[in-house]
């Protein structure tokens, strides 16, 4: 990781830091589909537990995608994309900050979730808690590095924002399927969640090597 | 040195049967022009006559439907981005940043490359530099200065500016056309495009018309800077 990666990493937190757009946004997002999804459910009922894996991995899905569709937003703005397409600089790098700055960002809203999500539905852990923190983080950069790479294939469509989520929730869904049955075999202690998480890095590294060897063809397009 | 080897070494881009279509619309048709080294170049014409596309093009920001563009006589224009600034309508910069931290930013993305500092290349473009307000809150024209600057900062051999003299008032504009002229005086080639044809007359050597995407006609100016 070279100094230019940097440079764009510190560029987004310190954008996102003045502004606080994307945390606040995703932040409401998230916390309104899981108080919906606890209306819609007996958040007391037996069933929760065995719900409520999908219910965290779609709520962050959501939130994360209100985010997603402005990742670009500030470089199509005022054509900064331009300017940067015009340096040196590789692509690569600028797609690797903003996949990780999302990530963090996702990550924080996770974890200022995850006490309330507890709480709504009254859940008790009856696998291994600390698997939770491999699950999570798998399951989110599998939904950001998607996420980033197709927010910018889209960037020059009318309909970017319709766009993405037909894209990306398709492509995300091995991904989900992976997320959300680790997450309750956790919840649940009733099954194995390892072969869903060596299932979710393995989706992971395609999928960011992929992305990283095409980026750069989508970055200088017309 | 033969007659045809010095006068390509003096050719800064060369763009030989151009053209650009956008769907079924030709915005460059068969275009053909030699930018020389040191030169300045306006190119005036109504709106949609094909200015800015080839701006872009010459930038290596949209590819040729047909034809070439060489530039330095080395190869297409994004293999040798690092050598041309290219200026916009829009200020490509980040409102939440000021002048300088927008700027820092950039010069960062010139690894190995010796840049200006961002501070200096404010004050060339008549900026202060430790202005505190993000560029969001600048006035179009000093958008359009601290654009100019981003330009300028890694010392670019091409500068291609699209309207860099619209929404600027008359005291800035004479502050800018004096700086290019020292750009030009240094062999760097610049190609202005512009609307306010007066405005580039003390450092155009060329004009150059287009019209319907062709160039219709192309002048001697009489640089007087």
């Amino acid at each position: 990781m070279n100094s230019v990666f940097w440079t764009h990493l510190v560029k987004d937190l310190r954008i996102e830091w003045r502004s606080l757009d994307a945390i606040v946004s995703m932040l409401f997002f998230a916390g309104l589909v899981v108080v919906l999804f606890s209306l819609a459910f007996d958040p007391r009922a037996a069933v929760s537990q065995g719900i409520a894996g999908g219910v965290l991995c779609v709520a962050t899905m959501f939130a994360s995608v209100s985010a997603l569709n402005q990742a670009w937003s500030r470089e199509i703005r005022h054509q900064v994309m331009d300017a940067q397409r015009m340096t040196p600089s590789s692509g690569a790098q600028l797609y690797f900050a903003k996949v990780l700055v999302n990530f963090i960002f996702v990550t924080l809203v996770q974890i200022a979730l995850a006490p309330f999500f507890f709480v709504m539905y009254n859940l008790h852990i009856a696998g291994p808690a600390w698997v939770l923190a491999l699950i999570l983080p798998l399951g989110t950069w599998a939904l950001v590095c998607n996420g980033v790479f197709f927010a910018a294939l889209s960037i020059r469509s009318r309909n970017r924002e319709l766009l993405l989520s037909l894209i990306l929730f398709p492509i995300f869904i091995p991904a989900l399927l992976g997320m959300v049955q680790a997450t309750t075999a956790v919840l649940t202690g009733d099954n194995d969640p390892w072969l869903w998480i060596k299932m979710l890095t393995g989706y992971d590294i395609i999928f960011t090597t992929v992305s990283l060897l095409l980026f750069d063809v989508v970055f200088h397009a017309e | 040195m033969t007659d045809r080897e010095a006068a390509s070494s003096t050719i800064c881009a060369r763009v030989e049967n151009v053209s650009k279509l956008f769907g079924s619309f030709a915005a460059l048709r068969q275009v053909s022009v030699d930018l020389l080294r040191g030169k300045c170049y306006v190119l005036i014409g109504e709106n949609g006559a094909g200015k800015s596309t080839l701006l872009r093009v010459l930038a290596g920001l949209l590819r040729p439907t047909s034809g070439k563009v060489t530039i330095f006589g080395e190869g297409e224009p994004h293999d040798v981005r690092d050598r041309i600034g290219y200026m916009s309508h829009a200020p490509m910069l980040y409102d939440e940043f000021t002048g300088q931290e927008n700027l820092r930013y950039f010069a960062s993305l010139y690894p190995g490359q010796k840049c200006l500092e961002p501070a200096d290349a404010l004050r060339q473009v008549g900026l202060d530099p430790n202005l505190s307000r993000p560029l969001g809150q600048y006035s179009q024209g000093m958008r359009q200065r601290t654009s100019l600057a981003r330009v300028l900062m890694p010392v670019p051999e091409l500068l291609l500016l699209d309207e860099p003299f619209s929404n600027m008032d008359i005291e800035s504009t004479r502050q800018m056309v004096e700086l290019l002229a020292g750009f030009r005086h240094s062999s760097r080639t610049i190609v202005i495009t512009t609307h306010q044809r007066e405005h580039a007359a003390p450092i155009a050597d060329w004009v150059l018309r287009l019209k319907g995407g062709r160039v219709a006609e192309c002048v001697p100016g009489s640089p007087s800077l």
